[in-house]
Protein backbone atom coordinates (compact mmCIF):
# COMPACT_ATOMS: atom_id res chain seq x y z
CA UNK A 1 0.00 0.00 0.00
CA UNK A 2 2.91 2.06 1.12
CA UNK A 3 4.52 1.80 -2.68
CA UNK A 4 1.16 2.44 -4.03
CA UNK A 5 1.16 6.03 -2.31
CA UNK A 6 4.87 6.57 -2.84
CA UNK A 7 4.02 5.74 -6.38
CA UNK A 8 1.44 8.46 -6.92
CA UNK A 9 3.29 11.29 -4.83
CA UNK A 10 6.31 10.62 -7.09
CA UNK A 11 4.41 10.93 -10.31
CA UNK A 12 2.63 14.20 -9.05
CA UNK A 13 5.65 15.65 -8.66
CA UNK A 14 6.46 14.83 -11.98
CA UNK A 15 3.73 16.14 -13.02
CA UNK A 16 4.27 19.73 -11.05
CA UNK A 17 8.01 19.89 -12.17
CA UNK A 18 6.95 19.17 -15.87
CA UNK A 19 3.67 21.70 -15.82
CA UNK A 20 6.05 24.27 -14.11
CA UNK A 21 8.58 23.96 -16.40
CA UNK A 22 6.13 24.24 -19.67
CA UNK A 23 4.43 27.02 -17.71
CA UNK A 24 7.90 29.31 -17.72
CA UNK A 25 8.95 28.42 -21.06
CA UNK A 26 5.45 30.29 -21.98
CA UNK A 27 6.38 33.60 -20.26
CA UNK A 28 9.96 33.28 -21.14
CA UNK A 29 9.57 35.83 -24.36
CA UNK A 30 7.48 38.19 -21.53
CA UNK A 31 10.72 38.13 -19.16
CA UNK A 32 13.12 38.34 -21.95
CA UNK A 33 11.45 41.25 -23.30
CA UNK A 34 11.22 42.98 -19.97
CA UNK A 35 14.96 41.97 -19.13
CA UNK A 36 16.11 43.17 -22.55
CA UNK A 37 14.15 46.84 -22.37
CA UNK A 38 16.38 47.72 -19.32
CA UNK A 39 19.45 46.66 -20.67
CA UNK A 40 21.93 48.75 -22.83
CA UNK A 41 23.55 47.03 -26.05
CA UNK A 42 26.58 46.54 -24.97
CA UNK A 43 24.36 43.49 -22.76
CA UNK A 44 22.23 43.04 -25.54
CA UNK A 45 25.19 41.61 -28.01
CA UNK A 46 26.76 39.20 -26.21
CA UNK A 47 27.08 35.40 -26.38
CA UNK A 48 26.03 33.20 -24.86
CA UNK A 49 23.32 36.06 -23.79
CA UNK A 50 22.80 37.49 -20.46
CA UNK A 51 19.73 37.15 -18.44
CA UNK A 52 20.74 40.28 -16.25
CA UNK A 53 21.57 43.81 -17.23
CA UNK A 54 24.76 45.13 -15.57
CA UNK A 55 23.33 47.88 -15.15
CA UNK A 56 19.66 49.23 -15.33
CA UNK A 57 18.78 51.35 -18.36
CA UNK A 58 15.82 52.87 -17.46
CA UNK A 59 16.67 55.39 -20.08
CA UNK A 60 15.71 53.08 -22.57
CA UNK A 61 11.91 53.96 -22.40
CA UNK A 62 12.40 57.62 -22.76
CA UNK A 63 14.82 57.18 -25.41
CA UNK A 64 11.83 55.73 -27.16
CA UNK A 65 9.61 58.33 -26.97
CA UNK A 66 12.05 60.81 -28.11
CA UNK A 67 12.33 58.23 -31.14
CA UNK A 68 8.50 58.42 -31.95
CA UNK A 69 5.89 59.85 -30.42
CA UNK A 70 4.50 57.37 -28.45
CA UNK A 71 2.39 59.31 -25.95
CA UNK A 72 -0.03 60.18 -29.06
CA UNK A 73 -0.02 56.91 -30.22
CA UNK A 74 -0.99 56.20 -26.48
CA UNK A 75 -3.65 58.62 -26.19
CA UNK A 76 -4.96 57.20 -29.87
CA UNK A 77 -5.48 53.91 -28.83
CA UNK A 78 -7.34 54.71 -25.73
CA UNK A 79 -9.27 57.22 -27.15
CA UNK A 80 -10.53 54.62 -30.19
CA UNK A 81 -10.93 51.87 -26.77
CA UNK A 82 -12.73 53.84 -24.78
CA UNK A 83 -14.98 55.05 -27.59
CA UNK A 84 -15.60 51.23 -29.23
CA UNK A 85 -16.19 49.65 -25.85
CA UNK A 86 -19.10 52.27 -24.58
CA UNK A 87 -20.18 53.04 -27.96
CA UNK A 88 -20.81 48.13 -28.27
CA UNK A 89 -21.84 48.36 -24.61
CA UNK A 90 -24.94 50.67 -25.72
CA UNK A 91 -25.78 49.11 -29.22
CA UNK A 92 -25.06 45.60 -28.15
CA UNK A 93 -27.56 45.93 -25.38
CA UNK A 94 -30.14 47.42 -27.02
CA UNK A 95 -29.85 45.53 -30.14
CA UNK A 96 -29.81 42.40 -27.53
CA UNK A 97 -32.63 43.55 -25.46
CA UNK A 98 -34.59 43.66 -28.96
CA UNK A 99 -34.05 40.21 -29.05
CA UNK A 100 -34.32 39.24 -25.87
CA UNK A 101 -37.49 40.01 -25.20
CA UNK A 102 -39.39 42.14 -27.99
CA UNK A 103 -42.29 41.04 -30.12
CA UNK A 104 -41.30 41.22 -33.43
CA UNK A 105 -41.93 39.46 -36.95
CA UNK A 106 -39.24 37.89 -38.31
CA UNK A 107 -37.30 38.01 -35.13
CA UNK A 108 -35.42 34.87 -34.69
CA UNK A 109 -34.58 34.63 -38.55
CA UNK A 110 -32.82 38.50 -38.28
CA UNK A 111 -31.12 36.55 -35.19
CA UNK A 112 -29.78 34.37 -37.21
CA UNK A 113 -28.67 36.47 -39.84
CA UNK A 114 -26.65 38.34 -37.14
CA UNK A 115 -25.04 35.07 -35.89
CA UNK A 116 -24.27 34.08 -39.71
CA UNK A 117 -22.32 37.20 -39.97
CA UNK A 118 -19.84 35.95 -37.24
CA UNK A 119 -18.51 33.75 -40.04
CA UNK A 120 -17.82 36.52 -42.50
CA UNK A 121 -13.84 36.68 -42.74
CA UNK A 122 -12.44 40.19 -41.99
CA UNK A 123 -10.61 40.36 -45.29
CA UNK A 124 -14.13 40.25 -47.48
CA UNK A 125 -15.82 42.92 -45.80
CA UNK A 126 -12.66 45.48 -45.40
CA UNK A 127 -11.93 46.51 -48.76
CA UNK A 128 -15.71 47.75 -49.43
CA UNK A 129 -15.52 49.22 -45.83
CA UNK A 130 -12.23 50.76 -46.89
CA UNK A 131 -14.00 52.11 -49.92
CA UNK A 132 -17.15 53.46 -47.33
CA UNK A 133 -14.65 55.53 -44.86
CA UNK A 134 -13.14 56.85 -48.51
CA UNK A 135 -16.42 57.79 -49.92
CA UNK A 136 -16.90 59.75 -46.77
CA UNK A 137 -13.36 61.35 -46.85
CA UNK A 138 -12.88 59.70 -43.51
CA UNK A 139 -9.89 58.11 -44.43
CA UNK A 140 -6.74 58.71 -41.76
CA UNK A 141 -9.58 59.65 -38.95
CA UNK A 142 -10.35 58.89 -35.59
CA UNK A 143 -13.86 57.86 -37.24
CA UNK A 144 -12.43 55.70 -39.36
CA UNK A 145 -11.27 54.02 -36.75
CA UNK A 146 -14.42 54.08 -34.24
CA UNK A 147 -17.24 53.53 -36.36
CA UNK A 148 -17.10 50.46 -38.17
CA UNK A 149 -16.50 48.96 -34.87
CA UNK A 150 -19.52 50.40 -33.03
CA UNK A 151 -22.13 47.00 -33.43
CA UNK A 152 -20.95 43.92 -32.75
CA UNK A 153 -22.61 40.71 -33.43
CA UNK A 154 -20.44 38.56 -30.72
CA UNK A 155 -21.59 41.35 -28.20
CA UNK A 156 -25.18 41.25 -29.07
CA UNK A 157 -25.03 37.78 -28.91
CA UNK A 158 -23.61 37.46 -25.11
CA UNK A 159 -26.13 40.07 -23.74
CA UNK A 160 -28.95 38.55 -25.21
CA UNK A 161 -27.74 34.97 -23.47
CA UNK A 162 -27.45 37.04 -20.83
CA UNK A 163 -31.06 38.92 -20.76
CA UNK A 164 -33.38 35.93 -21.24
CA UNK A 165 -32.37 33.95 -17.83
CA UNK A 166 -33.47 37.20 -16.20
CA UNK A 167 -37.02 36.46 -14.74
CA UNK A 168 -39.49 38.41 -16.64
CA UNK A 169 -41.53 38.80 -13.27
CA UNK A 170 -38.95 41.84 -12.47
CA UNK A 171 -39.72 43.29 -15.76
CA UNK A 172 -43.52 42.82 -15.06
CA UNK A 173 -43.57 45.10 -11.82
CA UNK A 174 -41.85 48.03 -13.42
CA UNK A 175 -44.66 47.62 -16.35
CA UNK A 176 -47.47 47.76 -14.08
CA UNK A 177 -45.67 51.18 -12.47
CA UNK A 178 -45.96 52.34 -16.49
CA UNK A 179 -42.27 52.23 -16.80
CA UNK A 180 -41.11 51.85 -20.93
CA UNK A 181 -38.73 49.74 -22.62
CA UNK A 182 -36.49 52.14 -22.86
CA UNK A 183 -37.02 52.59 -18.93
CA UNK A 184 -37.11 48.98 -18.38
CA UNK A 185 -34.06 48.13 -20.12
CA UNK A 186 -31.47 50.98 -18.36
CA UNK A 187 -33.41 50.31 -14.68
CA UNK A 188 -33.75 46.70 -14.63
CA UNK A 189 -31.85 44.65 -17.27
CA UNK A 190 -28.83 46.73 -17.39
CA UNK A 191 -27.85 47.04 -13.80
CA UNK A 192 -28.61 43.06 -13.36
CA UNK A 193 -26.28 42.32 -16.13
CA UNK A 194 -23.52 43.74 -14.57
CA UNK A 195 -20.81 40.52 -15.32
CA UNK A 196 -21.97 40.06 -19.26
CA UNK A 197 -21.36 43.67 -19.53
CA UNK A 198 -17.65 43.37 -17.99
CA UNK A 199 -16.82 40.45 -20.24
CA UNK A 200 -18.35 42.29 -23.32
CA UNK A 201 -16.26 45.28 -22.44
CA UNK A 202 -13.18 43.77 -21.55
CA UNK A 203 -13.41 41.64 -24.81
CA UNK A 204 -13.75 44.82 -26.64
CA UNK A 205 -11.27 46.88 -25.17
CA UNK A 206 -8.81 44.28 -25.66
CA UNK A 207 -9.91 43.79 -29.41
CA UNK A 208 -9.55 47.25 -30.51
CA UNK A 209 -6.59 47.59 -28.49
CA UNK A 210 -4.69 44.86 -30.11
CA UNK A 211 -6.32 45.92 -33.83
CA UNK A 212 -3.65 46.00 -36.01
CA UNK A 213 -4.80 45.81 -39.91
CA UNK A 214 -7.53 47.90 -40.11
CA UNK A 215 -5.42 51.09 -38.56
CA UNK A 216 -2.80 49.79 -40.79
CA UNK A 217 -5.35 50.03 -44.07
CA UNK A 218 -7.27 53.42 -42.88
CA UNK A 219 -4.25 55.28 -40.73
CA UNK A 220 -1.50 57.62 -43.06
CA UNK A 221 -0.47 59.86 -40.83
CA UNK A 222 2.02 59.63 -37.77
CA UNK A 223 0.00 61.78 -35.44
CA UNK A 224 -3.17 59.07 -36.42
CA UNK A 225 -1.28 56.14 -35.58
CA UNK A 226 -2.32 53.30 -32.93
CA UNK A 227 0.22 51.98 -30.33
CA UNK A 228 0.07 48.63 -32.32
CA UNK A 229 0.63 50.38 -35.50
CA UNK A 230 3.26 52.73 -34.30
CA UNK A 231 5.06 49.92 -32.89
CA UNK A 232 5.06 48.05 -36.58
CA UNK A 233 6.47 50.68 -38.23
CA UNK A 234 8.89 51.41 -35.29
CA UNK A 235 9.87 48.34 -35.98
CA UNK A 236 10.47 49.08 -39.72
CA UNK A 237 12.75 51.77 -38.65
CA UNK A 238 14.66 50.40 -35.80
CA UNK A 239 15.58 46.72 -37.17
CA UNK A 240 17.91 45.13 -34.76
CA UNK A 241 17.90 47.90 -31.83
CA UNK A 242 16.48 45.51 -29.02
CA UNK A 243 16.86 47.84 -26.42
CA UNK A 244 14.51 50.33 -27.70
CA UNK A 245 12.06 47.57 -29.48
CA UNK A 246 11.71 45.71 -26.46
CA UNK A 247 11.10 48.86 -24.59
CA UNK A 248 8.15 49.46 -26.84
CA UNK A 249 6.73 46.25 -27.17
CA UNK A 250 6.51 46.74 -23.34
CA UNK A 251 4.52 49.57 -23.64
CA UNK A 252 2.13 48.19 -26.34
CA UNK A 253 1.82 44.75 -23.83
CA UNK A 254 1.33 46.45 -20.59
CA UNK A 255 -2.21 47.93 -20.45
CA UNK A 256 -3.83 44.59 -21.66
CA UNK A 257 -1.85 42.80 -19.24
CA UNK A 258 -2.87 44.53 -16.67
CA UNK A 259 -6.34 44.81 -17.39
CA UNK A 260 -5.88 40.65 -17.76
CA UNK A 261 -4.21 40.57 -14.00
CA UNK A 262 -7.07 42.02 -12.59
CA UNK A 263 -10.02 40.50 -14.44
CA UNK A 264 -9.32 37.19 -15.60
CA UNK A 265 -12.04 35.48 -14.87
CA UNK A 266 -13.63 37.64 -17.48
CA UNK A 267 -11.48 36.89 -20.25
CA UNK A 268 -11.86 33.23 -19.42
CA UNK A 269 -16.17 33.50 -19.13
CA UNK A 270 -15.84 34.90 -22.66
CA UNK A 271 -14.04 32.39 -24.37
CA UNK A 272 -15.82 29.66 -22.78
CA UNK A 273 -19.08 31.58 -24.09
CA UNK A 274 -17.60 32.37 -27.77
CA UNK A 275 -16.43 28.38 -27.63
CA UNK A 276 -20.41 27.28 -26.60
CA UNK A 277 -22.10 29.57 -29.08
CA UNK A 278 -22.77 27.22 -32.03
CA UNK B 1 -84.75 43.00 -34.66
CA UNK B 2 -82.60 44.87 -37.77
CA UNK B 3 -81.72 47.14 -35.87
CA UNK B 4 -80.17 45.68 -32.77
CA UNK B 5 -78.22 42.74 -34.82
CA UNK B 6 -75.18 45.07 -34.96
CA UNK B 7 -75.32 46.23 -31.33
CA UNK B 8 -75.89 41.99 -30.83
CA UNK B 9 -72.85 41.30 -32.84
CA UNK B 10 -70.75 44.00 -30.76
CA UNK B 11 -71.41 42.59 -27.75
CA UNK B 12 -70.75 39.16 -28.83
CA UNK B 13 -67.14 40.69 -30.06
CA UNK B 14 -66.51 41.98 -26.96
CA UNK B 15 -67.17 39.05 -24.95
CA UNK B 16 -65.59 37.07 -27.00
CA UNK B 17 -62.49 39.44 -26.72
CA UNK B 18 -63.02 39.52 -23.22
CA UNK B 19 -62.79 35.70 -22.69
CA UNK B 20 -59.70 35.81 -25.04
CA UNK B 21 -58.13 38.00 -22.83
CA UNK B 22 -58.97 36.67 -19.66
CA UNK B 23 -57.52 33.42 -21.08
CA UNK B 24 -54.19 34.92 -21.55
CA UNK B 25 -51.68 34.93 -18.73
CA UNK B 26 -50.69 37.57 -17.11
CA UNK B 27 -48.23 39.83 -18.96
CA UNK B 28 -49.09 38.04 -22.01
CA UNK B 29 -50.86 41.41 -23.62
CA UNK B 30 -47.24 42.12 -24.32
CA UNK B 31 -47.69 39.73 -27.31
CA UNK B 32 -48.87 42.56 -29.41
CA UNK B 33 -46.21 43.20 -32.10
CA UNK B 34 -43.08 45.89 -30.75
CA UNK B 35 -42.63 46.25 -34.09
CA UNK B 36 -41.35 50.14 -33.82
CA UNK B 37 -39.15 49.95 -30.76
CA UNK B 38 -37.68 46.76 -32.01
CA UNK B 39 -36.48 48.80 -34.94
CA UNK B 40 -35.67 51.47 -32.47
CA UNK B 41 -33.57 49.33 -30.76
CA UNK B 42 -32.02 47.49 -33.78
CA UNK B 43 -31.27 50.85 -35.73
CA UNK B 44 -27.54 51.92 -34.61
CA UNK B 45 -26.40 47.86 -34.92
CA UNK B 46 -29.20 47.74 -38.05
CA UNK B 47 -26.97 50.86 -39.63
CA UNK B 48 -23.44 49.71 -39.13
CA UNK B 49 -24.09 46.03 -40.04
CA UNK B 50 -25.68 47.41 -43.03
CA UNK B 51 -22.54 49.81 -44.13
CA UNK B 52 -19.91 47.79 -42.85
CA UNK B 53 -20.80 44.25 -43.34
CA UNK B 54 -23.86 43.57 -45.67
CA UNK B 55 -22.70 46.22 -48.27
CA UNK B 56 -19.13 45.23 -48.33
CA UNK B 57 -20.20 41.34 -48.52
CA UNK B 58 -22.41 42.24 -51.62
CA UNK B 59 -20.31 44.74 -53.24
CA UNK B 60 -17.02 42.50 -52.64
CA UNK B 61 -18.95 39.99 -54.75
CA UNK B 62 -19.85 42.53 -57.65
CA UNK B 63 -15.91 44.10 -57.51
CA UNK B 64 -14.70 39.97 -58.11
CA UNK B 65 -16.22 40.10 -61.34
CA UNK B 66 -14.90 43.81 -62.32
CA UNK B 67 -11.42 45.68 -62.75
CA UNK B 68 -11.91 48.41 -60.47
CA UNK B 69 -9.91 51.91 -60.14
CA UNK B 70 -10.97 53.13 -56.96
CA UNK B 71 -9.55 56.56 -57.84
CA UNK B 72 -10.61 57.06 -60.59
CA UNK B 73 -14.29 55.31 -60.36
CA UNK B 74 -13.93 53.29 -63.40
CA UNK B 75 -15.64 50.17 -63.54
CA UNK B 76 -14.94 47.30 -66.00
CA UNK B 77 -16.83 44.33 -66.23
CA UNK B 78 -14.33 41.25 -66.52
CA UNK B 79 -16.52 38.09 -65.74
CA UNK B 80 -14.47 35.60 -64.61
CA UNK B 81 -11.19 36.81 -65.29
CA UNK B 82 -10.28 37.56 -62.03
CA UNK B 83 -10.41 34.45 -60.79
CA UNK B 84 -9.24 32.41 -63.98
CA UNK B 85 -5.97 35.04 -63.53
CA UNK B 86 -5.97 34.12 -60.00
CA UNK B 87 -5.84 29.99 -60.95
CA UNK B 88 -3.29 30.57 -62.85
CA UNK B 89 -1.16 32.34 -61.04
CA UNK B 90 1.85 30.48 -59.40
CA UNK B 91 1.70 32.74 -56.34
CA UNK B 92 -1.71 32.28 -56.05
CA UNK B 93 -1.01 28.43 -55.43
CA UNK B 94 2.09 29.21 -53.45
CA UNK B 95 0.16 31.68 -51.08
CA UNK B 96 -2.56 28.41 -50.75
CA UNK B 97 0.00 26.15 -49.87
CA UNK B 98 1.65 28.41 -47.43
CA UNK B 99 -1.72 28.75 -45.73
CA UNK B 100 -2.01 25.03 -45.68
CA UNK B 101 1.03 24.06 -44.28
CA UNK B 102 0.78 27.24 -41.56
CA UNK B 103 -3.10 25.76 -40.80
CA UNK B 104 -2.17 21.87 -40.34
CA UNK B 105 1.33 22.63 -39.01
CA UNK B 106 -0.29 24.90 -36.16
CA UNK B 107 -3.24 22.44 -35.67
CA UNK B 108 -1.67 19.50 -34.01
CA UNK B 109 0.90 21.26 -31.97
CA UNK B 110 -1.81 23.20 -30.76
CA UNK B 111 -4.22 20.84 -29.86
CA UNK B 112 -1.69 18.18 -28.18
CA UNK B 113 -0.14 20.85 -26.31
CA UNK B 114 -3.02 22.92 -24.91
CA UNK B 115 -5.35 19.12 -24.43
CA UNK B 116 -1.78 18.28 -22.61
CA UNK B 117 -2.08 21.37 -20.71
CA UNK B 118 -5.61 21.48 -20.13
CA UNK B 119 -4.99 17.86 -18.53
CA UNK B 120 -2.62 18.29 -16.22
CA UNK B 121 -4.25 20.97 -14.73
CA UNK B 122 -7.58 18.83 -14.10
CA UNK B 123 -5.63 17.25 -11.51
CA UNK B 124 -4.31 18.52 -8.12
CA UNK B 125 -2.22 20.76 -8.57
CA UNK B 126 -0.69 23.78 -6.66
CA UNK B 127 -0.58 27.09 -7.95
CA UNK B 128 -3.41 26.35 -10.23
CA UNK B 129 -4.16 29.98 -10.90
CA UNK B 130 -0.71 31.21 -11.77
CA UNK B 131 -0.45 28.41 -14.29
CA UNK B 132 -3.17 29.19 -15.98
CA UNK B 133 -2.58 33.02 -15.92
CA UNK B 134 1.14 32.06 -17.41
CA UNK B 135 -0.26 29.93 -20.04
CA UNK B 136 -2.94 32.10 -21.03
CA UNK B 137 -1.10 35.43 -21.01
CA UNK B 138 0.44 35.27 -24.81
CA UNK B 139 -3.19 35.16 -25.81
CA UNK B 140 -4.48 38.64 -24.54
CA UNK B 141 -1.35 40.16 -25.75
CA UNK B 142 -1.04 42.40 -29.36
CA UNK B 143 0.24 40.12 -32.10
CA UNK B 144 2.14 42.76 -33.09
CA UNK B 145 4.42 43.11 -29.90
CA UNK B 146 4.38 39.27 -29.75
CA UNK B 147 5.86 39.13 -33.18
CA UNK B 148 8.48 42.11 -32.22
CA UNK B 149 9.49 39.98 -29.19
CA UNK B 150 9.97 36.89 -31.28
CA UNK B 151 12.19 38.78 -33.79
CA UNK B 152 14.35 39.33 -30.76
CA UNK B 153 13.81 35.64 -29.90
CA UNK B 154 15.07 34.30 -33.62
CA UNK B 155 18.16 37.02 -33.89
CA UNK B 156 20.51 34.24 -35.26
CA UNK B 157 23.13 35.60 -33.51
CA UNK B 158 22.16 36.81 -30.02
CA UNK B 159 18.95 35.34 -29.90
CA UNK B 160 17.85 33.20 -27.23
CA UNK B 161 16.40 30.17 -29.50
CA UNK B 162 19.92 29.89 -31.07
CA UNK B 163 21.14 29.37 -27.89
CA UNK B 164 19.21 26.79 -26.67
CA UNK B 165 19.16 25.09 -29.73
CA UNK B 166 22.98 25.29 -29.60
CA UNK B 167 23.26 23.51 -26.23
CA UNK B 168 21.86 20.21 -28.06
CA UNK B 169 24.84 20.97 -30.65
CA UNK B 170 22.80 22.00 -33.39
CA UNK B 171 24.68 25.46 -35.36
CA UNK B 172 22.83 28.76 -35.57
CA UNK B 173 19.66 28.59 -37.67
CA UNK B 174 18.77 31.87 -39.65
CA UNK B 175 15.49 31.33 -38.67
CA UNK B 176 13.52 34.50 -40.42
CA UNK B 177 15.66 34.81 -43.42
CA UNK B 178 15.83 31.04 -44.49
CA UNK B 179 12.97 30.22 -46.72
CA UNK B 180 13.34 26.71 -45.20
CA UNK B 181 13.12 27.74 -41.47
CA UNK B 182 10.72 30.41 -41.26
CA UNK B 183 7.26 28.90 -42.08
CA UNK B 184 8.50 26.46 -38.99
CA UNK B 185 9.10 29.95 -36.81
CA UNK B 186 6.01 31.27 -37.72
CA UNK B 187 4.10 27.70 -36.67
CA UNK B 188 5.77 27.80 -33.29
CA UNK B 189 5.44 31.35 -32.35
CA UNK B 190 1.46 30.97 -33.49
CA UNK B 191 1.25 27.97 -31.23
CA UNK B 192 2.77 29.69 -28.53
CA UNK B 193 0.07 32.34 -29.01
CA UNK B 194 -2.65 30.81 -29.64
CA UNK B 195 -3.02 27.36 -27.29
CA UNK B 196 -4.32 29.11 -24.47
CA UNK B 197 -7.56 29.32 -25.77
CA UNK B 198 -8.03 26.06 -26.53
CA UNK B 199 -6.68 25.23 -23.43
CA UNK B 200 -9.70 26.81 -21.35
CA UNK B 201 -12.09 25.31 -23.85
CA UNK B 202 -10.63 21.68 -23.23
CA UNK B 203 -10.48 22.37 -19.74
CA UNK B 204 -14.54 23.09 -19.72
CA UNK B 205 -15.01 20.12 -21.84
CA UNK B 206 -13.20 18.11 -18.89
CA UNK B 207 -15.22 19.50 -16.15
CA UNK B 208 -18.33 18.30 -18.15
CA UNK B 209 -16.96 14.49 -17.53
CA UNK B 210 -18.71 13.66 -14.35
CA UNK B 211 -15.83 12.14 -12.29
CA UNK B 212 -17.90 9.02 -11.23
CA UNK B 213 -16.86 7.70 -14.76
CA UNK B 214 -13.24 7.86 -13.53
CA UNK B 215 -14.34 6.26 -9.94
CA UNK B 216 -15.93 3.56 -12.10
CA UNK B 217 -13.03 2.99 -13.84
CA UNK B 218 -10.67 2.67 -11.03
CA UNK B 219 -12.96 0.25 -9.35
CA UNK B 220 -12.15 -2.01 -12.50
CA UNK B 221 -8.62 -1.66 -11.82
CA UNK B 222 -8.01 0.79 -14.94
CA UNK B 223 -4.70 2.69 -15.02
CA UNK B 224 -4.25 6.14 -16.19
CA UNK B 225 -3.67 5.76 -19.63
CA UNK B 226 -6.55 3.30 -20.32
CA UNK B 227 -8.68 6.25 -18.38
CA UNK B 228 -7.31 8.90 -20.62
CA UNK B 229 -7.94 6.93 -23.24
CA UNK B 230 -11.36 5.09 -22.89
CA UNK B 231 -13.16 8.12 -20.88
CA UNK B 232 -11.99 11.72 -21.46
CA UNK B 233 -10.78 11.19 -25.36
CA UNK B 234 -14.43 9.55 -26.72
CA UNK B 235 -16.29 12.22 -24.35
CA UNK B 236 -13.80 14.75 -25.38
CA UNK B 237 -14.63 13.93 -29.15
CA UNK B 238 -17.14 16.85 -29.65
CA UNK B 239 -15.22 19.64 -27.84
CA UNK B 240 -11.84 18.32 -29.87
CA UNK B 241 -14.30 18.68 -32.99
CA UNK B 242 -15.00 22.22 -32.41
CA UNK B 243 -11.42 23.34 -31.61
CA UNK B 244 -10.34 22.20 -34.68
CA UNK B 245 -12.60 23.25 -37.11
CA UNK B 246 -12.29 26.83 -34.96
CA UNK B 247 -8.53 26.29 -35.39
CA UNK B 248 -8.65 25.81 -38.54
CA UNK B 249 -11.05 28.67 -39.36
CA UNK B 250 -8.75 31.06 -37.30
CA UNK B 251 -5.38 29.79 -38.73
CA UNK B 252 -6.13 30.42 -42.28
CA UNK B 253 -6.74 33.67 -41.29
CA UNK B 254 -3.77 34.22 -39.77
CA UNK B 255 -2.28 38.15 -40.48
CA UNK B 256 -0.62 40.02 -38.11
CA UNK B 257 2.15 38.13 -36.51
CA UNK B 258 2.97 37.47 -40.19
CA UNK B 259 3.52 40.73 -41.25
CA UNK B 260 5.52 42.00 -38.30
CA UNK B 261 7.47 38.36 -37.85
CA UNK B 262 8.62 37.89 -41.36
CA UNK B 263 6.57 40.17 -43.73
CA UNK B 264 5.58 37.38 -45.85
CA UNK B 265 9.18 36.41 -46.25
CA UNK B 266 11.91 35.40 -47.23
CA UNK B 267 11.03 34.73 -50.80
CA UNK B 268 7.43 34.45 -50.38
CA UNK B 269 7.87 31.37 -47.90
CA UNK B 270 5.07 33.10 -45.18
CA UNK B 271 2.80 34.38 -47.53
CA UNK B 272 -0.41 33.59 -46.54
CA UNK B 273 -3.82 34.17 -47.96
CA UNK B 274 -4.66 37.73 -46.13
CA UNK B 275 -1.46 38.88 -46.92
CA UNK B 276 -1.94 38.36 -49.78
CA UNK B 277 -5.46 40.29 -50.20
CA UNK B 278 -3.85 42.97 -48.41
CA UNK B 279 -1.21 43.64 -50.61
CA UNK B 280 -3.12 43.31 -54.00
CA UNK B 281 -5.54 45.61 -52.00
CA UNK B 282 -3.50 48.15 -50.29
CA UNK B 283 -0.25 47.55 -52.41
CA UNK B 284 -0.99 47.23 -55.78
CA UNK B 285 -4.50 48.63 -55.51
CA UNK B 286 -6.16 46.14 -57.47
CA UNK B 287 -9.37 45.72 -55.50
CA UNK B 288 -11.13 43.59 -58.27
CA UNK B 289 -8.50 41.09 -57.96
CA UNK B 290 -8.36 40.99 -54.13
CA UNK B 291 -12.08 40.59 -53.76
CA UNK B 292 -11.99 37.49 -55.98
CA UNK B 293 -9.13 36.20 -53.69
CA UNK B 294 -10.98 37.11 -50.34
CA UNK B 295 -14.22 34.91 -51.77
CA UNK B 296 -11.95 32.18 -52.67
CA UNK B 297 -10.93 32.30 -48.78
CA UNK B 298 -15.15 33.04 -47.97
CA UNK B 299 -16.24 29.69 -49.50
CA UNK B 300 -13.44 27.50 -47.67
CA UNK B 301 -14.04 28.98 -44.52
CA UNK B 302 -18.04 28.62 -45.46
CA UNK B 303 -17.57 24.67 -46.00
CA UNK B 304 -16.04 24.37 -42.94
CA UNK B 305 -18.54 26.40 -41.04
CA UNK B 306 -21.27 24.23 -43.10
CA UNK B 307 -19.19 21.06 -41.39
CA UNK B 308 -19.09 22.27 -38.16
CA UNK B 309 -23.16 23.39 -38.22
CA UNK B 310 -23.81 19.81 -39.31
CA UNK B 311 -21.76 17.98 -37.02
CA UNK B 312 -22.73 20.02 -33.98
CA UNK B 313 -26.75 19.52 -35.60
CA UNK B 314 -26.09 15.43 -35.58
CA UNK B 315 -24.71 15.64 -32.00
CA UNK B 316 -27.83 17.10 -30.30
CA UNK B 317 -29.79 15.10 -31.99
CA UNK B 318 -27.79 11.46 -31.14
CA UNK B 319 -27.47 13.06 -27.46
CA UNK B 320 -30.45 14.88 -27.24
Amino acid sequence: MNAVKAGKITKSVAEHIFIYILALLTIAPFVWMVLTSVKDMADIYVYPPKWFPSELHLDNYSKVFNAAPFGRYYLNSAVVAIVVTLGQLITCSMAAYAFARLNFKGRNILFLLFLGTMMIPYNVTMIPSFMVLYWLDWVDTYQALIVPGLASAFGTFLLRQFFITIPKELEEAAYLDGANKFTVLIRIIIPLSKPALATLAIFTFMGVFNDFIWALIVINSEEMRTVQLGLAIFRDRYLTQWDLLMAGSVMAVMPILIVFFFAQKYFIKGITLSGLKD
Amino acid sequence: MIETTPEFQEEKLITASHIKEKKKKPGEEKKKSDLVTALLFLSPTLIIFGTFILFPVIFSFYLSFHQWNMFSGDTTFIGFDNYIKMFQSDEFWSVFKNTVIYTFGTIPLNMGFSLLVAYILHKKIIGKKFLRTAFFAPVVISPVAAAVIWRWLYDPNFGLINYFVGLFGIDPINWLNDPSAAMFALIVMGVWKTFGINMILFAAGLQAIPDHYYEAAEIDGANQWTKFWNITVPLLAPTTFFIMVMSIISSFQVFDIVYVLTSGGPLGATKVFVFYVYEHAFKFFDMGYASAAAYILFAILFVLTLVQVRYMKTKVYTFG
